[in-house]
């Protein structure tokens, strides 16, 4: 495993995974119906001491 | 507590200490070693004298473990303390050259003890001990391992001692920000180990189904730590009884390396660990919930994705590759959306309540520490463009930009977390006194502007002096020129520091007349509402 080996990979099926990866995490993040489960997310440092 | 394994433990550890000490190839080694046993025989003496062999009280396996956070968040206080002296000294060192005692206290000496003292000295105990505070109420679970805390907590004290010492002595691999040498950066390998497996032992045993936000930054901060931590420090010794390695890299590589792990430092152990700071400690002192928790999680995985590849644009113009230049600026650049997210997100936090400025001045703290956050990463960005860069690399414009965020934001956001822990921590009702966290508050602003400002300036006519050419094509200013012009500024930045060091003194006295017990009797705060008081009783027979 040569330097450009990697390189062809990390500007190619690496880049592409990182960048859907990236995109999937926002698409749940903002999904339809996520506001409520966020909304209760958001109270549990409140919920104790 | 017997401590049993943990006398022969440290016993063992210096005994290696005193041999390190006796066939040490190099004069710094020796010495340092003789340091830790010291350091080692005083911690063993210690635990020594308060072994006691009657029956401890059996813990309740719900009740959270306080104990290494208390001590935590009075290392944090100490250290704060030393890393800003040395800083004020430094800034005096370089306006008053006469001030440079050699050969322990030079300036190449001390500026790395100012920089590791208030990064990972004050920075780290606060990352510390907030996020052990942190991830046992928002998994409503008590820390994992048993012990595993107190050995993270000492063991952490003992890296920073050594890292100091060391660099007192003369020792240093000279990679900015990382300058320990080998051995001490294998101990911080164990230790770092040994917190993550605390801190995910501890999310793995929740209790509440959701890993609240601040949990993920927190948890991404450690892992990018030890990841960063262990690539930067590849390196062969040249003895393994002496203070002295080599880097595995070298040339270019080397320095890419190094801005790699440098500006990673700056992403995730000044940004993103500050950051689960804000997001746990901002919506409990308002009493409100995060502003968005959506638009939290996309501040989240939009920061840990662009900051990693930013590095690349403290090395512009150097022989780095252009494309690999132009990478780091273009990351640069679209971090201003995340960084941006966030502290609307931080801010917003307050609507509805924003009356709290007037009264309470933790919030204060912790508003202007989100206020910075925006400008140092607003700054940032713009400073990695090449252009700019041309004019601002290697000036105190730089300096200045390092302050505003880590006075401004990682100061301000631990000062407040730590106003708002320890009277919990310790079951006080309140503060000593909230009219010095107003003095504080307004020290440490003042200190920060002052500081910020001189530092434009000087760094801004700097990069003019330096680039200024005459109709013939020759330098304007000679270097010692410029050294000369700055020196008004150099004076500036020191009052500056001085004052933002007197808000933190202020500070440290104030927490420890809250942790000794005492409350200062006075007026509540300009603004407040009076609290209600119970109508006459002569006032009741008419209702």
């Amino acid at each position: 495993m040569d330097y450009n080996l990697m390189r062809k990979f990390a500007d190619s099926w690496g880049l592409l995974a990182m960048a859907l990866f990236f995109i999937g995490c926002i698409a749940f993040a903002l999904r339809p119906g996520s506001r409520r489960q966020a909304d209760e997310a958001a109270r549990i440092p409140l919920k104790d001491d | 507590m017997k401590f049993g394994t943990q006398i022969v433990a440290l016993g063992l550890f210096a005994f290696v200490a005193l041999v390190a000490a006796g066939f040490g190839v190099d004069e710094p080694f020796r010495q340092h070693m003789w340091v830790l046993l010291i350091v080692l025989l005083g911690f063993l003496g210690i635990l020594l004298r308060n072994t006691s062999f009657a029956a401890t009280a059996p813990i309740h396996p719900s009740a959270y473990m306080d104990g290494p956070i208390r001590y935590g968040a009075i290392a944090t206080m100490f250290w704060g303390v030393v890393g800003m002296l040395v800083g004020v000294v430094i800034a005096l060192q370089l306006a008053y050259p006469d001030l440079n005692i050699e050969p322990w206290f030079n300036f190449g000496r001390l500026r790395p003890l100012h920089t590791s003292g208030v990064v990972f000295a004050f920075g780290g105990n606060a990352l510390l001990c907030t996020s052990l505070y942190v991830v046992q109420r928002t998994c409503r679970a008590r820390l994992f391992g048993g012990d595993l805390a107190w050995f993270v907590f000492w063991g952490y004290q003992l890296f920073i001692v050594m890292a100091a010492t060391g660099y007192l002595l003369g020792i240093t691999e000279s990679r900015e920000y990382a300058e320990p040498e080998w051995y001490v950066d294998l101990w911080l390998t164990i230790v770092w180990v040994a917190y993550l497996i605390l801190f995910l032992g501890t999310i793995l045993k929740r209790k509440e189904p959701h890993i609240y936000v601040a949990n993920w930054f927190y948890l991404s901060f450690i892992v990018t730590i030890a990841m960063l931590h262990l690539i930067n420090n590849l390196s062969m010794p040249v003895s393994f009884l002496g203070s002295k390695s080599y880097s595995a890299f070298s040339g270019v590589q080397d320095a890419l390396t190094q801005w790699w792990y440098g500006h990673n430092a700056v992403g995730f152990f000044l940004t993103a660990g500050f950051l689960g700071m804000m997001y746990y400690f901002v919506p409990k002192q308002a009493n409100r919930p995060v502003y968005s928790y959506r638009l939290s999680i996309v501040h989240f995985w939009a920061l840990i994705f662009l900051y990693i590849w930013a590095g690349p644009h403290h090395l512009h113009y150097t022989a780095l590759p252009d494309w690999a230049q132009t990478l780091g600026m273009a990351f640069s650049i679209m971090l201003w959306m995340p960084s941006w997210g966030g502290m609307i997100n931080g801010l917003m936090t307050l609507s509805g309540a924003w009356d709290k400025l007037r009264t309470d001045p933790i919030i204060r703290m912790m508003v202007m520490a989100i206020a910075f956050y925006g400008m140092s990463t607003f700054e940032g960005p713009m400073m990695s463009i090449k252009a700019v860069n041309s004019l601002s690399h290697y000036t105190d414009w730089t300096i200045g930009h390092v302050h505003s965020g880590a006075l401004g934001w990682v100061g301000m956001i631990s000062f407040g977390a730590i106003y708002f822990m320890v009277p919990k921590l310790w079951n006080r009702e309140r503060l000593y006194s909230l009219r010095l966290v107003t003095w504080h508050f307004w020290l440490a602003t003042l200190g920060i502007v002052v500081y910020a400002a001189a530092m434009w300036v000087s760094g801004i006519m700097q990069g003019l002096m330096w680039r200024e050419y005459d109709e013939q094509g020759f330098l304007v200013y000679s270097f010692a020129e410029t050294v000369a012009a700055v020196h008004p500024y150099y004076v500036m930045r020191a009052i500056g520091g001085a004052m933002y060091l007197s808000g933190t003194l202020i500070m440290a006295w104030n927490i420890a007349m809250t942790i000794l017990g005492y409350q200062r009797e006075q007026d509540p705060m300009p603004g407040s509402v009076p609290a209600l008081r119970r109508a006459r009783s002569g006032a009741r027979k008419w209702a």
